[in-house]
């Protein structure tokens, strides 16, 4: 068995290995903006209806300031993703060559949505110093829609690559036969467009919190850093134990679609029933698992609601049509952690629902607050934790059981492609870095602004001294050159 | 048939996304030679404010470039992005570079940032449209072919050489006509003559370029410059001059607004020649449309999608680029981020 695996390696081309880390390297770094790319102009759009609703200015500020992040953040995300589309032909040729018309029809739907996003996003940003306020607001609503149906496309390319559909092979292995409906609603497509999209909206409501938790947690308990926090919290932690049993569903899917690829998040080595689950713990090419904690039976009941329930393991297939061991281990970490996170999340939304229900207030604990300034992150961990499972589980399939990833890879050498890596990587962190710091002097900076104007009369006076276009957003304003009139709030 | 509209698809894209990203490259390219801090101030402003609203916009015409090859084409798109694997890579680099050094800039205060996110985004608007103008040269030549490997000589030709350069010179010559536009639009008078004079000079430069061009694709790239240099193609070239003579003329007489018109005119008139020079191939003369098409049912629905979208997106661009040239939309300012007397009152203690 080792001998194949070795045999196997050794006849992959070696510039695999660069392809690989680079789409990685890249994906996972993009996958890090998607949820704000998604959700945060949702989020936004929810606290601006509030503030024009209620004529709250607290309401408004955040949803400007928030704005301004955004614009960053989304110019960042068209970059990083068009290295994305790039690569799926500097890397992934044989694919796009072989498959392209089958499944690319999904991309297609995205770039329009994605071009209205974009449309959309700059009305929305550039719109609130000279639009009507409720103009500007209507405006700005099909965004999240805009987001939604670029979410569809993509995740229907991806569910596709998981279970290929909607194509029949001609004699020289050739996809002929193309049913478009049936390559874009593939089994896996329900499952994971519900499972991302909550994910990522609850990602990006817990991030932003986190931001406002840690202002409540350094001493800076107003109303501006209880908007703040409420808001995105209550959506993210409403969206909690939805995603749970969507978590969860999809995994059933998965054992139903994909077997071997749920044998390897379970760790699965032999095909039986009275399956036990593996929480961590190590697969040896063997088939013995070292460390780990094991549960009697759970993974039989997970999957089908029954001990006798038969799971397909590993050894199933021949050695070069699964995962690794480690492969496999790795995707079962992924898997592990990202329900260990989902399930502490699921504690933390239901703290939150229970103060709520009982005082109408947020909870009064500064464990409650670290523990939401973490969620942040803990969920964007999960986003790439999803990810890993998902890709290398498919592992070594790149289409699933039709195309291996060996199969796909450019024939640019792989010295080439390491540099490149290495270029790429440089750059990434650089542009990170920057954009990192960019937020973090904007925050600072508003920080500042806000503590040395304490008083009305000093704001007022602060904000006609800095304000150098001489009106600020849906306040009263001198007439403009183009829309005199346009009003205060509404 | 099918693959034909397609194609025809394919053609337009590709000339939208030379005339709205061509301008917002020709943008940076003329932060790149504003020169220093003190001298580029008042042009760099102005680039910022006229790009910002509409960057994003310009650039996502790539992507359906991208998704048109790969869907429709896919042994064309496998087959460039093979041969032209360097050109393609840098590219990508340098649109990486390019946004990130724009969006960075803008948020940033400090000199010292604005000036290295300001060289980025400056430097890579020169090099992104010179590598994609490669590219696109070295396929005209013929060099490439259905399983030809990636190699120096497939873009690194005179042919090559010369369409990446007047792909950078378009890009100026739109840029700068855009700019003048704008610094009519943003009541910046002395930005007018600034930006019109370097209108003219980018159109001495293609000028040149293309005379150049013409004796060295005459051996190099047969097939399309004797399809450019008669008939139809011929036409669309000279209709393509005229348009760009008018737009100095009109430049001349500061009627901004047509010269925009006519600038974009000319340009896209070029890509549609060179698409038609090409015809009946997408790879002179190894792919033609037809084989390159992929499945008919897959074109179908990609026209289909292409439908709604014109129907779903067109509208918003159309009132996008018209609340722009209104000057509705602003950028928020500081004062805009700051919070005022309301709400400030701390709720514990």
């Amino acid at each position: 068995m080792n001998s194949a695996i070795d045999h196997l390696l050794a006849d992959a081309p070696a510039q695999l290995l660069p392809a690989r880390e680079l789409m990685a390297f890249t994906l996972a770094s993009h996958i890090l903006l998607v949820p704000f790319g998604v959700a945060l102009p949702a989020i936004t759009l929810l606290m601006h209806y509030r503030g024009l609703r209620k004529g709250d200015a607290v309401a408004l500020l955040l949803a400007r300031r928030w704005s301004a992040v955004m614009a960053v953040q989304f110019a960042i995300g068209i970059v990083t993703g068009t290295v994305l589309s790039f690569e799926l032909g500097l890397l992934w040729p044989g694919m796009m060559g072989r498959w392209g018309d089958v499944f690319g029809l999904g991309f297609g739907v995205e770039a329009w949505a994605f071009f209205l996003e974009a449309i959309l996003i700059a009305l929305y940003l550039y719109g609130w110093r000279r639009l009507r306020p409720w103009t500007h607001f209507w405006l700005g609503l099909p965004l999240p829609l805009a987001a939604l149906m670029g979410a569809f496309g993509i995740v229907a390319a991806n569910s596709w690559m998981n279970t290929p559909r909607g194509f029949t092979l001609d004699a020289s292995g050739s996809p002929v036969d193309v049913d478009v409906r049936r390559a874009i609603f593939t089994p896996m497509f329900g499952p994971e467009y519900w499972h991302f999209v909550t994910g990522v909206v609850l990602t990006a409501g817990y991030v932003v919190a986190g931001v406002y938790a840690v202002g409540w947690l350094r001493g800076r308990r107003d109303r501006y850093h209880r908007l703040g926090f409420t808001v995105p919290f209550s959506v993210a932690a409403i969206l909690t134990p939805v995603q749970f049993v969507l978590g969860d569903s999809i995994a059933r899917s998965v054992f139903h679609e994909q077997p071997v690829k749920f044998a390897a998040t379970e760790i699965v080595w032999k095909t039986d029933t009275h399956v036990p689950e593996y929480v961590f713990g190590r697969l040896h090419p063997d088939g013995t698992i070292s460390g780990g904690i094991r549960i009697p039976q759970l993974d039989s009941i997970l999957a089908g609601f029954s001990p006798d329930t038969k799971v397909t393991g590993l050894s199933s297939v021949p050695a070069g049509d699964r995962p690794t061991a480690t492969q496999a281990t790795i995707a079962h970490w992924a898997f592990d952690i990202m329900v260990t996170i989902g399930s502490l999340l699921v504690l933390l939304a239901l703290w939150y629902g229970w103060c709520w229900l009982r005082r109408r207030d947020l909870p009064r604990s500064p464990w409650f607050f670290r523990c939401a300034a973490v969620a942040g992150g803990a969920c964007l961990l999960t986003v790439e934790c999803g990810w890993i499972t998902t890709e290398v589980g498919r592992q070594p399939w790149i289409v699933y059981q039709n195309m291996r990833v060996a199969e796909a890879v450019t024939d640019t050498r792989a010295s080439t492609l390491w540099t490149m890596l290495g270029i790429v990587v440089v750059l990434y962190v650089l542009v990170f870095a920057a954009f990192l710091t960019v937020l973090r002097r904007m925050s600072a900076r508003w920080r500042l602004a806000d503590e040395s104007a304490p008083t009305a009369a000093g704001t007022a006076d602060a904000a006609a001294a800095g304000d150098v276009e001489g009106d600020t957003p849906y306040g009263p304003r001198p007439l403009s050159p183009t829309g005199g009139g346009d009003g205060g709030p509404a | 048939m099918t693959e034909d509209v397609v194609a025809w698809v394919l053609l337009a894209v590709v000339a939208a996304y030379a005339c709205a990203g061509g301008t917002d490259y020709g943008a940076g390219f003329w932060d790149l030679l504003a020169g220093g801090t003190e001298r580029g101030k008042r042009p760099r402003w102005l680039i910022d404010h006229a790009m910002a609203p509409v960057w994003e916009t310009n650039n996502v015409w790539l992507i359906f470039i991208l998704v048109i090859m790969w869907t429709g084409f896919p042994v064309l798109f496998q087959t460039v992005f093979t041969a032209m694997w360097l050109p393609l890579a840098l590219a990508a680099v340098g649109l990486v570079l390019r946004g990130a050094g724009f969006a960075l800039r803008k948020p940033t205060q400090r000199l010292a940032g604005r000036r290295v996110y300001g060289a980025a985004f400056a430097v890579s608007s020169l090099l992104t449209p010179f590598f994609l103008g490669a590219a696109v040269g070295g396929l005209a030549t013929g060099r490439v072919a259905p399983g030809t490997k990636a190699s120096a000589d497939a873009w690194s030709n005179g042919t090559s050489v010369i369409a990446g350069l007047l792909t950078v010179a378009a890009t100026a010559f739109l840029g700068a006509v855009f700019l003048t536009a704008d610094a009519r639009r943003f009541d910046a008078a002395d930005l007018v003559g600034y930006f019109r004079l370097r209108a003219w000079c980018s159109l001495g430069a293609l000028a040149v370029l293309a005379v150049v061009g013409l004796a060295v694709t005459g051996d190099d790239a047969r097939y399309v410059h004797d399809r450019l240099t008669g008939g139809i193609g011929l036409t669309l070239v000279l209709l393509a001059v005229v348009g760009a003579l008018a737009t100095a003329g009109l430049l001349y007489r500061t009627a901004t607004g047509w010269a925009r018109i006519t600038a974009v005119g000319s340009v896209a008139l070029v890509v549609v020649a060179w698409g038609l020079a090409q015809r009946p191939y997408l790879i002179p003369t190894s792919l033609t449309v037809s084989e390159a098409a992929g499945a008919t049912t897959t074109l179908r629905w990609l026209l289909l999608v292409t439908a709604i979208a014109v129907v779903l997106v067109g509208p918003p661009l159309v009132l996008l680029y018209r609340l722009d040239t209104a000057g509705a939309l602003q950028p928020l300012a500081e004062a805009d981020l700051r919070r005022t007397a309301a709400g400030r009152e701390p709720e514990n203690t």
